[in-house]
């Protein structure tokens, strides 16, 4: 046990020289070379036009761009996170039928570009002008609606933007998922069975809060894809977010390059933010997952090997899984 | 429970588990053959043998983690897993849903090998799980209730740490207190100190004992002889899917089949 740290004084204690390692000084100062030629280079084009750059930053239709690139970024998001664990749960069901439409949704939806999806979805209005609610092969009808009315809530090509984006996100988070709900131990829906806790129960209480621990961190990666593939939404064509509103204003004063530096400034802020979020995430479902003390009274267990969050030493076998999934 | 003072003595001669002629099969791999089991309310029973004999398997078939292949299990002389019912005026089983098996599970508490505590949640919130969330105690009932369990696991001072942050020997004496919430009329044990350090099992060992002394009916599947020898009240030898041989503590001491005797000779 060695649970304080080294303030005691051991006699004869080993002073030595740390191991030499001349190739790794050299890497450092040519890579950080590198970095600093390349950064000076950058700020230091006028072709930047870094006073536009300013100017643009926070410009109404790039802060409006960036309204809407949440919007669609969470609420995309939000959509497959609950499509997607249906999708998993319905992966691991008894009922083949289940299974089977699982798998062809997430066969369909990964295996077609999601460019090409948007573009559908736009067009959607032509295939089907009128969704109804009645018994099949008769007339009957209690409940229809136009396709163009959902496709103009809240402004024209929003919904088949939402849409196209939450499902074919869905797709790659039942993946995540399903990943998540494998890696708990089977032991554990024993003890829960055992103390007689109903399927539900079980999912809800036991494995998926235990899941999120595996599941949050490539979801966390998948959100920050999602900030940058909603961008594609101009396929829709739905033309309020962020990579559009530049890009008109880039096209009427004809300087592409401090236009870019504008979203690009913008992506990077808003991906920040989700790091720090993901990062609250991570911490809050690694709880009793970590050597960290108890909030009360824990100080006397023995802390050898804490980690600040996520893994620790005893989870090799899930460690291992994040890797793959994240390769 | 001969003594008994019930008038009701066809309640008290009902055993607490009455197991006849249980066979399992895994595939083609048949792991039980033909095991009958009676265990008596209040009595300690336990079940030796070699790994592979289907002690664990009969014990998870109790609690029907695995279904029967053949025989009948009863518990408290209900018929577990399935009812009789009328089908085209033929006598038939029906298996039970999942509702009904839940229900027959609540009170039979299990501990298990590995412990399977709930690692997400701290010691008394794993104790007050199924109370709260099975038989919808309320919760400020069910903390003290699951103070008290951790009481008598002696752990009353660890209630708010994680599984992680308990050594093995204390994790599965909060599993124990876990299934003592539930109230639970018979307690499963599989294998209980199997896999702790030779330093922690006195302690499991002891909150077992403590529970055997409350008079609590028990099932243990365990090479601890020196417990079997000192708790039990019947203890069961078993080798090859088959019981080779059962009896009171004192077969221990004097085996009459060779295969028992032989095994105990690798043991002690």
């Amino acid at each position: 046990m060695e649970g304080k740290h080294t303030t005691t004084e051991i006699p004869g204690k080993i002073k030595a020289l740390p191991v030499k390692r001349p190739g790794s000084l050299i890497a450092g100062i040519v890579v950080a070379l590198l970095a600093v030629w390349i950064a000076r280079g950058l700020i230091g084009n006028d072709k930047l036009d870094w006073p536009t750059v300013w100017h643009y930053l926070f410009n109404e239709n790039v802060l409006d761009g960036i309204f809407w690139t949440l919007i669609l970024t969470v609420g995309s998001m939000v959509i497959a996170v609950i499509l997607s664990v249906i999708l998993a749960i319905m992966r691991k069901s008894v009922n083949p039928v289940l299974r089977g439409v699982s798998w062809f949704y997430i066969w369909f939806f990964r295996g077609t570009p999601v460019y090409t999806q948007l573009i559908f979805w736009g067009l959607f209005v032509v295939l089907v002008p009128k969704l109804s609610l009645g018994i099949p092969f008769t007339s009957l009808t209690f409940w229809s609606i136009n396709t163009q009315d959902i496709y103009n809530f809240v402004e024209s090509g929003f919904m088949a933007a939402l849409l196209g984006l939450a499902l074919n996100e869905a797709a790659y988070l039942a993946e995540i998922v399903r990943t998540g709900l494998d890696a708990v131990d089977s032991g554990q829906i024993e003890a829960a069975q055992a103390l007689g806790m109903s399927r539900g129960q079980i999912m809800r209480r036991i494995i998926l809060p235990q899941a999120m621990r595996i599941i949050i961190p490539p979801t966390g990666n998948e959100t920050i894809g999602m900030l940058k593939t909603t961008s594609l939404v101009m396929a829709v064509p739905f033309t309020f977010e962020l990579q559009w509103a530049t890009t008109t204003i880039a096209n009427r004063i004809y300087k592409p390059i401090p236009l870019l530096l504008v979203a690009g400034i913008w992506y990077l802020v808003i991906t920040s933010f989700l790091m720090v979020i993901q990062a609250q995430l991570e911490k809050h479902f690694g709880k009793g997952f970590t050597k960290e003390a108890a909030k009360q009274n824990g100080s006397d267990v023995t802390m050898t090997d804490a980690k600040p969050n996520g893994a620790s030493s005893g989870n090799d076998e899930t460690d291992l899984k994040f890797m793959g999934l994240n390769a | 429970m001969t003594t008994t003072e019930n008038f009701n003595a066809d309640h008290a001669s009902v055993p607490t588990v009455k197991a006849t002629n249980v066979h399992k099969m895994f595939g083609d791999l048949h792991v039980l053959k033909g095991v009958d089991l009676i265990v008596e309310p209040g009595t300690v029973n336990v079940i030796l043998g070699p790994s592979g004999s289907g002690k664990s398997t009969l014990l998870r078939l109790i609690n029907q983690l695995e279904t029967l292949t053949a025989g009948s299990i009863e518990v408290n002389g209900e018929l577990m897993g399935y009812k009789h019912v009328k089908h085209n005026g033929e006598d038939m089983l029906q298996t039970l849903n999942e509702k009904e098996v839940a229900k027959q599970r609540e009170h039979i508490g299990m501990v298990f090998q590995r412990f399977n505590l709930f690692p997400h949640k701290t010691a008394i919130e794993n104790v007050m799980e199924a109370p709260v969330h099975v038989a919808k105690v309320p919760k400020s009932v069910a903390k003290e209730q699951a103070m008290a369990q951790l009481q008598r696991v002696g752990l009353a001072d660890r209630a708010d740490y994680y599984p992680m942050q308990l050594s093995g020997g204390q994790q599965q004496r909060v599993a124990i207190a876990r299934a003592l919430a539930m109230n639970p009329e018979l307690m499963l044990f599989d294998e209980p100190t199997s896999a702790l350090d030779p330093e922690l099992v006195g302690e499991v060992l002891k909150v077992m004992r403590q529970l055997a002394d409350d008079g609590m009916t028990m099932i243990v599947v365990t090479h601890e002889i020196g417990f079997a020898k000192e708790v039990a009240d019947q203890v069961v030898f078993m080798d090859g899917g088959v019981v080779v041989e059962q009896g009171g503590p004192e077969i221990i001491d004097n085996p009459t089949s060779p295969r028992f005797s032989e095994f105990l000779s690798h043991v002690l």
